[in-house]
């Protein structure tokens, strides 16, 4: 039993370990321009341009349903003209990055983990390395750099949808007065908010680009290694932008707001 | 030009190659034969690099490789091309990209340039007209095919074939194997065959590995090992040539 779990601990100790070096390797080759512009664009095209309906119908139907529960419990109050600055705030700060996130990771993360893990089980990771071609320069970097330009992209669109949908809502359907919500929505969401909202999403799409990769890269044999690997890339990106929220909003609070 | 040394490899408890030594001049074709599982595919990978030994060394014109990071390796490939059994085409490349890989990162050549030699390696392996086409619309065979083109395109000093034949039938394999001889030939590349097809064996080679037990049991010309009264050397290659195999 103790043998098992210094066995488990040790595996994930390396598998820590190869995923930073990976990750040490990728930015290298980001930063030395090794890799090539039309792979980045064709990246971009498919990790920005086709997660769109995804992230606006995310985006959209979570301002709604925001929108609806907070002036549920604020009407109790008598404050429902506070509501869309629960919403703006909410969603820029925390849910739209974080949603986003989470949405692409599902997407993208999943879809680089089996692509790379496909390559890797019918040897064309080997066969880009005869061919003189570092699999890194080729294969990761424009993923990452992609993402990384991508996802505040994408949160931002569904930041803009989220609070659109949620004022549909609240003005049109709650009957929220136009004036006092756009005003209070307006004072009490800072730039920074937003700022705040943007740096996370450039963090997660880090994130998801290279848990994608790394367990792309190094999935097992076979079919059943690259299910696996999907599934784990899901799964721990996932569940990675949930921590690591919590702590960039303390630090980034703190950084941004002396908090 | 290629010396390997005491080589060693395992993979958990199973060794693989136990001591592998062997030597191969500038264009010599040298064939490496041996049951199925014996390392014959992980030596050739070692030959490039692609894998690192535990124990013993691998030199390619006086450079040795197991010290080297992957992007010195890269350098080193250069000179080299292989030919993947399942011939690793690129999926998501159409067949002109996938012949013109290698040859684009060359510096100094022109868009028409890589085309003109593109169709020149198509025409080669007799393939014109799929540059259009995607890996998944070829048959095993174009597939292999298109993997030699690709491997050949840049003029490489070391071809490596994995078992170029394997899962063809004996029209496709002897075409392979025409195409191996002229590789040889029109390039003046040293090649390594990884091979189970005995044709392949006695048309292409100059010199064969027999590998047993991850070590080089028996060497010679084809001639030599057939007449080996050997019994291991003499059951493989009378049993093998008894049951037909073209592959596999």
């Amino acid at each position: 039993m103790v043998g098992r779990l210094q066995t488990w601990v040790r595996g994930q100790i390396e598998g820590l370990g190869a995923y930073a070096l990976l990750c040490v390797e990728t930015a290298v080759s980001l930063v030395s321009r090794r890799w090539e512009a039309a792979v980045l664009l064709q990246q971009i095209q498919f990790i920005g341009v086709k997660s769109q309906s995804v992230v606006l119908i995310t985006g959209a139907f979570t301002g709604m349903v925001l929108c609806a529960q907070t002036f549920f419990q604020f009407h109790k109050v008598k404050m429902d003209t506070a509501t869309l600055a629960v919403v703006s705030v909410s969603m820029g700060s925390e849910l739209g990055p974080v949603l986003t996130g989470l949405m692409v990771a599902g997407r993208v993360g999943a879809a680089m983990a089996a692509e790379l893990g496909s390559m890797r089980v019918t040897e064309q990771i080997d066969a880009l390395r005869t061919l003189a071609t570092h699999p890194v320069d080729y294969l990761l970097a424009p993923r990452l750099l992609a993402t990384v330009l991508a996802l505040p992209l994408l949160t931002a669109e569904a930041v803009t949808f989220g609070i659109g949908a949620g004022y549909g809502v609240g003005v049109g359907l709650l009957g929220i007065d136009p004036a006092y919500a756009w005003y209070n929505m307006l004072r009490y969401t800072d730039v920074e908010d937003m700022i705040i909202g943007l740096l996370k999403s450039v963090v997660f799409g880090a994130v998801v680009a290279t848990v994608g990769c790394y367990k792309g890269m190094t999935c097992g044999e076979g079919a059943e290694g690259v299910g696996r690997a999907t599934t784990e890339a899901v799964v721990t990106a996932s569940i990675t932008i949930l921590i690591s929220n919590f702590f960039l909003t303390l630090f980034l609070n703190r950084l941004i707001y002396g908090n | 030009m290629i010396e390997v040394r005491q080589l060693e490899k395992a993979f958990g408890p199973q060794r693989v190659l136990d001591g592998v030594s062997f030597a191969i001049e500038s264009g010599e074709t040298v064939a490496v034969i041996g049951r199925s599982g014996c390392g014959k595919s992980v030596l050739l990978k070692h030959v490039i690099g692609l894998m690192r030994p535990d124990r013993g060394e691998v030199w390619v014109d006086g450079v040795d490789l197991a010290p080297l990071s992957e992007r010195r390796l890269l350098e080193v490939r250069r000179k080299f091309a292989m030919v993947f059994q399942s011939a690793a085409l690129f999926d998501s490349l159409t067949v002109a990209e996938n012949v013109a890989f290698g040859l684009r990162r060359q510096p100094g050549l022109t868009a028409a340039e890589v085309g003109r030699r593109v169709g020149e390696a198509l025409e080669l392996v007799a393939l014109q007209g799929t540059e259009a086409k995607k890996p998944a619309e070829l048959s095993g065979g174009m597939r292999k095919r298109v993997g030699i083109a690709r491997a050949i395109i840049y003029h490489p000093q070391v071809v490596l074939y994995d078992e170029p034949t394997a899962g063809l039938d004996p029209i496709v394999s002897g075409s392979i194997n025409r195409l191996i001889e002229t590789v040889g030939t029109h390039l003046h590349a040293t090649s390594v065959v990884v091979t189970h097809d005995m044709r392949s064996l006695e048309r292409t080679a100059s010199r064969v590995l027999f590998l047993e037990n991850g070590r080089i049991h028996a060497s010679g010309t084809p001639a030599s090992l057939w007449a080996s009264e050997e019994p291991l050397v003499r059951q493989f290659l009378h049993g093998m040539a008894e049951a037909g195999e073209g592959g596999a």
